[in-house]
């Protein structure tokens, strides 16, 4: 590759964000798509591997006695310290990393040259996984009420919009075409979920270009339309999300909201819900606290409240939970609208669906959910996640907030969702990595022009054959919590919604808990069926010797059951066993023991210990045979798990890496 | 009966009762001398029955004849109880109020409580310093057990028995006595197998302005080391905290004197300040305004969480003082009756698989808070809720609670109890039907003829089918050394409390 300037650079040291005196030695890569950190250490050979396109931010900073420190932020929150010892090589690295980070060109992206080894035919089924027309008969449509428009026929009449589409029967071409004509982008109302129960909906759409007294007779039809096609209620939900100051100053650019006079039996609602600005801020405030090291308990809490970031979470949330209840509760149907609709909209929606409808709450129906609000309805994944170089004013958080929004709900509903937190947090990676096709480009109709489906693989599959790590064993599809909608309690507490460290330090593994509840249940889960499956083969057995009436009945199998307490090792005890840095910046810590002057003896006391305590963490883990099969489980096993080693698909890559 | 005198009525129909996220019921409320009933009288229906002793503050509000009593618990509950008639009203609140400041402790529940239940292991006897002893003496012979206490004269609020370094007999001891703070001389709190090292615990000495020394204090102190190895001597105080008192004649170690320590200061915050604090957190967690932004903000300035984070540290410091630098450690503060306890039982959840599980817990209980002479009648007395300030509140003991709690978020696998034994032990000191957590110290529970006269908690949270409640099902016994971490990213607030 023309931009690396150098492949190879070694004595390079990774320093440890927790405690800066550990770094590791050992020898940096730079190829076409990776970053690679090769530690020298003989019996490790730790490898820690990133995406260009998850970098974020790269900053040189000042000279020191020890080499060229170099910071690499990344979009999944990881933060990388690489100290170079000559200049001219960081340097070299930096300028190459910069260009690397930043494609201009799609071609350029992981996914094009990601090869998982599946042939053409295994790619298409991957792709016909998530399906939307199924989706939509899943809701029950088409019926009386709505019908499949095809007046967005090769995007004719909005560009950012899918082709299939569903608006109200009583919609002809002609009300779509005069509304869209009166909207923002052309993104006129149509339909985003259907509540089979009682006929309400929920609609989506941009702002209308009403300025100060404009009309639209079409418009006012095509809501009236929405209303009629819900016979159980005489009004509409119009839902602003945005804060009416926003919205007010919007109609100065002859754009703005409904007037409620114009239009017959609506009920107009503002939700504030700040701007991808405010979001991007933020975020940014938030993650400058997490990077914070050794903060005190009030320097955390008070950056985390001047971040804001908590308080737009909910506002977020209560905007969901709004829609759910007028569609559950009052049986009304709701349009949703944003300035363009399709950041804070999709957002809401999303939300309001997951709180309506138990199947987006599954493995697969949360893809949907994803394919069907985000992808089709064309947010703009390219200028919200920086996938090619583009204005950094148009990136934002905006689908980070949505499955933040799903994690606070699985806090508050452990039973009530058929994934875990890993799977938030992959998707979350893959939405930044380029490595799937997905989350490419802006619209439908880009994806279609870059023929994505034939160059590159979908996530959706790939995240469907590993499901078994994505599983929550406390799902319980019966349970009474789970059926229907979501019911938040009615006064909402402020605790309610709390920081995530899983996501936002989620590369710290000592602040995480060392041990996972979830890991341990799916293990013993698992083990359960086995043994279950093991007893039926050994009935069956025992049936079919019975039969044949052989004297000797007595069967000896080995019964290999695994004593339940033996094997699961499901939290990663090195790390469990391994000291932190307690002492901050107190001065008077003992690190240094008294006889000797030399800075690190603690340092070396802590890996000796680490080193003598090992064999029994060994034996810990293998003394069954059965065991084997369950550990692979944990999460240090999967190959494909991006948060453990950043994303890499060894077999794939290696190949990448030989070619560059 | 007295407390028919302090009844002014005791019973009224028609009260209803408010609690937060339960339907209001109606019902008879009925008041008796150690509780407030409310029954509605139907079957099926809960009755509330309420201690007097958990009572916090009460509140009394009028709307015509209807009179509303809003009674804070201890427990951080608050109910509402709307009573017809404010006559009746105000007997009931006037009742309330005396019953739950009753000064005598021999009128308390637990000496009235016979219970429903058949004792099949005696709580007073479950975890006897001797046989605690026992564990320690099959690893090594360099300590012994010392009756010096037996009369309580040697340190009101130490224990008959202690445990103390072989080598040092007990005249030595009672002169070391002279020179701590309360009596307490330096005993040993915990042995540590793996390093052979120990932590032991002390009230602070009282060297005073002009540098006191003790020779038999330095004498005891390094008998616990082998020559040429190192301890260290952790005050929870900051170093200004603890050179301010020199001036009352308490003081520190001055390391010319004790050669083979060094000495850490660890501050961790006491008395009125945690108690403050705790008012302002359960302030905040009460507040019903939606607001996410003063959540923060008011969480913060409640410095719960701050409080937390010092003790765990300090806690951790310790632990890898034994573990990790092989180096015996000696914890005290001022009384060492409160921060001191608090790190010398962390550091055992830390360090010794045993005190987690749950018979390991509450000898743990029973030996570093019970024995140890944490003065639970009075840091206990009041909760959150009280306006009058007084000196000895303070929620020492929560905080030690809320520390296990969130090492127990963090490695879910590796303790035999659940979250509910630990807010059920709570809940116990602060108010209860046993004797347990009564009095001050051991001498004030020998004087109060406790062990005869009521009942003990383990007696009843050790029967097989209570303790099914309290078992963590992902306990897998976890032999090691667990380390926490302490970034505040990994605190969170215990909303089970």
């Amino acid at each position: 590759m023309e931009h690396i300037r150098t492949p190879k650079v070694e004595n390079v040291r990774l320093v440890d964000r927790v405690s800066p005196k550990k770094a590791a030695l050992g020898t940096l890569y730079l190829t076409a798509t990776h970053v690679i950190f090769v530690e020298n250490s003989p019996d490790t050979r730790k490898e820690t591997w990133i995406l260009h396109s998850q970098i974020s931010t790269i900053e040189k900073q000042a000279t020191t006695a020890t080499g060229c420190p170099l910071l690499i932020r990344c979009k999944n929150f990881q933060i990388i310290q690489l100290i170079i010892p000559q200049e001219r090589d960081c340097h070299d690295v930096y300028i190459s990393l910069i260009r690397l980070a930043r494609p201009v060109k799609y071609e350029e992206l992981y996914c094009f040259s990601f090869n998982p080894m599946l042939d053409k035919e295994e790619r298409e089924q991957g792709w016909v996984l998530i399906n939307l027309s199924e989706e939509y008969k899943r809701m029950g449509l088409p019926n009386n009420y709505w019908q499949l428009s095809d007046v967005n026929r090769e995007y004719r009449v909005c560009d950012s919009y899918p082709t299939e589409l569903y608006v109200p029967k009583s919609a002809t071409a002609h009300i779509i075409v005069g509304s869209s004509k009166f909207r923002s982008r052309r993104r006129f109302p149509v339909l985003s979920y259907y509540y089979k129960d009682n006929h309400a909906s929920i609609c989506r759409s941009s702002q209308p270009l009403s300025g100060f007294s404009a009309r639209c007779l079409e418009d006012e039809q095509m809501l009236q339309a929405i209303r009629k096609a819900n016979p159980g209620s005489d009004f509409v939900y119009v839902v602003d999300t945005r804060p009416k100051l926003n919205a007010m100053a919007n109609r100065a650019a002859g754009k703005g909201y409904e007037n409620e006079d114009n239009y017959s039996n609506i009920k107009f609602q503002f939700i504030g819900i700040e701007n991808i600005h405010v979001m991007r801020n933020s975020l940014q405030k938030m993650l400058e606290v997490c990077e914070l090291k050794s903060p005190s308990m009030s320097d955390f809490l008070w950056g985390l409240e001047n971040s804001g970031w908590l308080r737009h979470i909910k506002a977020i949330m209560d905007a969901g939970i709004f829609i759910a209840k007028a569609v559950s509760e009052e049986g009304a149907s709701v349009l949703v609208h944003c300035s363009d609709g399709w950041d804070r909209t999709a957002q809401v929606c999303s939300v309001a669906s997951l709180l309506l409808d138990p199947h987006y709450r599954t493995l697969k129906g949360f893809m949907v959910l994803i394919e069907k609000d985000w992808i089709s309805f064309g947010h703009k994944f390219n200028h919200r996640y920086g996938n090619l170089d583009g204005d950094p004013k148009e990136i934002s958080p905006v689908i980070d907030q949505f499955i933040e929004c799903v994690w606070q709900l699985m806090e508050q509903f452990p039973c009530a969702f058929e994934f875990n937190e890993r799977f938030l947090i992959h998707i979350q990676h893959h939405i930044y990595s380029c490595q799937f096709g997905n989350f490419l480009c802006n619209s439908q109709k880009e994806r279609r022009e870059l023929k994505i489906q034939e160059r590159t693989y979908s996530l959706w599959a790939h995240l469907w054959k590993n499901r078994a790590d994505y599983l929550n064993p406390l799902f319980r599809a019966d349970h009474s919590q789970t059926q229907g909608t979501l019911h938040l309690p009615t006064t909402p507490c402020n605790f309610m919604y709390k920081f995530w460290s899983g996501m936002y330090n989620r590369f710290e593994k000592g602040m995480q808990p060392r041990q996972s509840v979830t890991d341990y249940l799916m293990a013993v889960k698992e083990e359960t069926q086995q043994l279950e499956e093991e007893l039926e083969a050994l009935e069956e057995r025992l049936e079919k010797i019975q039969k044949v009436q052989l004297n000797c009945t007595k069967v000896k199998c080995k019964q290999s059951e695994p004593s339940k307490h033996s094997g699961f090792s499901t939290s990663d005890n090195s790390i469990a066993n391994t000291p932190q840095d307690y002492s901050g910046n107190l001065k008077s810590f003992p690190s240094r023991s008294p006889s000797q002057g030399d800075e690190d003896s603690a340092l070396i006391l802590t890996q000796d210990n680490l080193k003598s305590s090992d064999p029994d963490l060994s034996a810990n883990s293998d003394q069954e045979s059965g065991v084997e099969d369950l550990s692979c489980r944990s999460p240090s096993g999967g190959e494909h798990a991006p948060s453990e080693d950043s994303g890499k698909d060894r077999d794939s890559d290696e190949a990448v890496f030989l070619t560059a | 009966m007295e407390f028919a005198e302090l009844i002014k009525t005791p019973r009224v129909d028609n009260v209803v009762l408010h609690r937060p996220f339960y339907p209001a019921v109606e019902g008879t409320l009925c008041l008796t001398g150690h509780h407030l009933i409310l029954s509605s009288r139907q079957d099926n229906t809960e009755e509330l029955w309420l201690l007097h002793s958990n009572i916090d503050a009460i509140d009394k509000r009028f709307v015509g004849s209807l009179g509303t009593i809003i009674i804070k618990c201890k427990d951080f509950r608050i109910i509402q109880l709307d009573i017809p008639g404010m006559e009746e009203c105000l007997n009931i609140a006037s009742s309330i109020e005396a019953l739950s400041t009753l000064d005598s402790i021999t009128l308390m529940y637990p000496f009235f409580y016979r219970p429903m239940f058949e004792v099949i292991e005696d709580g007073w006897h479950s975890f006897l310093p001797e046989q605690e002893f026992k564990l320690y003496s099959s690893a090594t012979s360099q300590w012994r057990l010392s009756y010096v206490n037996k009369e309580f004269a040697v340190c009101p609020t130490y224990p008959p028995i202690v445990i103390v370094p072989e080598s040092i007999d007990d005249e030595t001891l009672r002169k070391v006595a002279t020179f701590r703070h309360g009596g307490r001389f330096p005993v040993l709190s915990y042995y540590h197998q793996k390093s052979k090292r120990v932590i032991m615990r002390s009230g602070q000495p009282l060297t005073g302005t002009n540098g006191r020394r003790c020779k038999e204090d330095e004498k005891l102190i390094n008998a616990t080391l082998r020559a040429g190895s190192r301890g260290y001597i952790i005050d929870t105080r900051s170093l200004n905290v603890a050179q301010q008192a020199r001036a009352k004649g308490g003081g520190f170690e001055q390391e010319a004197h004790y050669p083979q320590w060094r000495r850490i200061h660890k501050s961790i915050e006491r008395y009125h300040i945690l108690q403050e604090s705790l008012i302002k957190l359960v302030e905040a967690c009460n507040d019903q305004t939606h607001n996410m932004d003063r959540w923060l903000s008011k969480l913060e300035a409640s410095n719960w969480l701050t409080h937390i984070k010092e003790i765990l540290t300090a806690a951790c410091l310790v632990a890898q003082c034994i573990d990790r630098e092989e180096a015996s450690v000696l914890i005290h503060g001022t009384e060492g009756t409160d921060s001191t306890l608090q790190v010398t039982s962390l550091a055992q959840i830390i360090l010794e698989p045993r005190s987690r599980t749950i018979r390991g817990f509450e000898a743990l209980i029973e030996r570093e808070w019970l024995q140890a002479g944490h003065p639970f009648q009075q840091r206990c007395a009041q909760s959150a809720y009280c306006n009058t300030k007084q000196k000895w509140e303070a929620p020492v003991f929560l905080l030690f609670l809320d520390c296990v709690w969130q090492i127990l978020r963090q490695f879910p696998c590796s303790f035999e109890f659940n979250e509910n034994f630990l807010i059920m032990l709570f809940e116990h000191a602060y108010a209860s039907q046993f004797g347990t957590f009564l009095g001050n110290s051991e001498s004030e529970r020998c004087k109060l003829k406790l062990q005869q006269k009521t009942m003990s908690l383990w007696s009843w949270v050790n029967q097989p089918s209570k303790l099914s409640k309290y078992t963590n099902p992902l306990f897998e016994a976890n032999n090691l050394v667990i380390w926490p971490s302490v970034a505040p990213q990994s605190l969170l607030l215990w909303e089970g409390i």
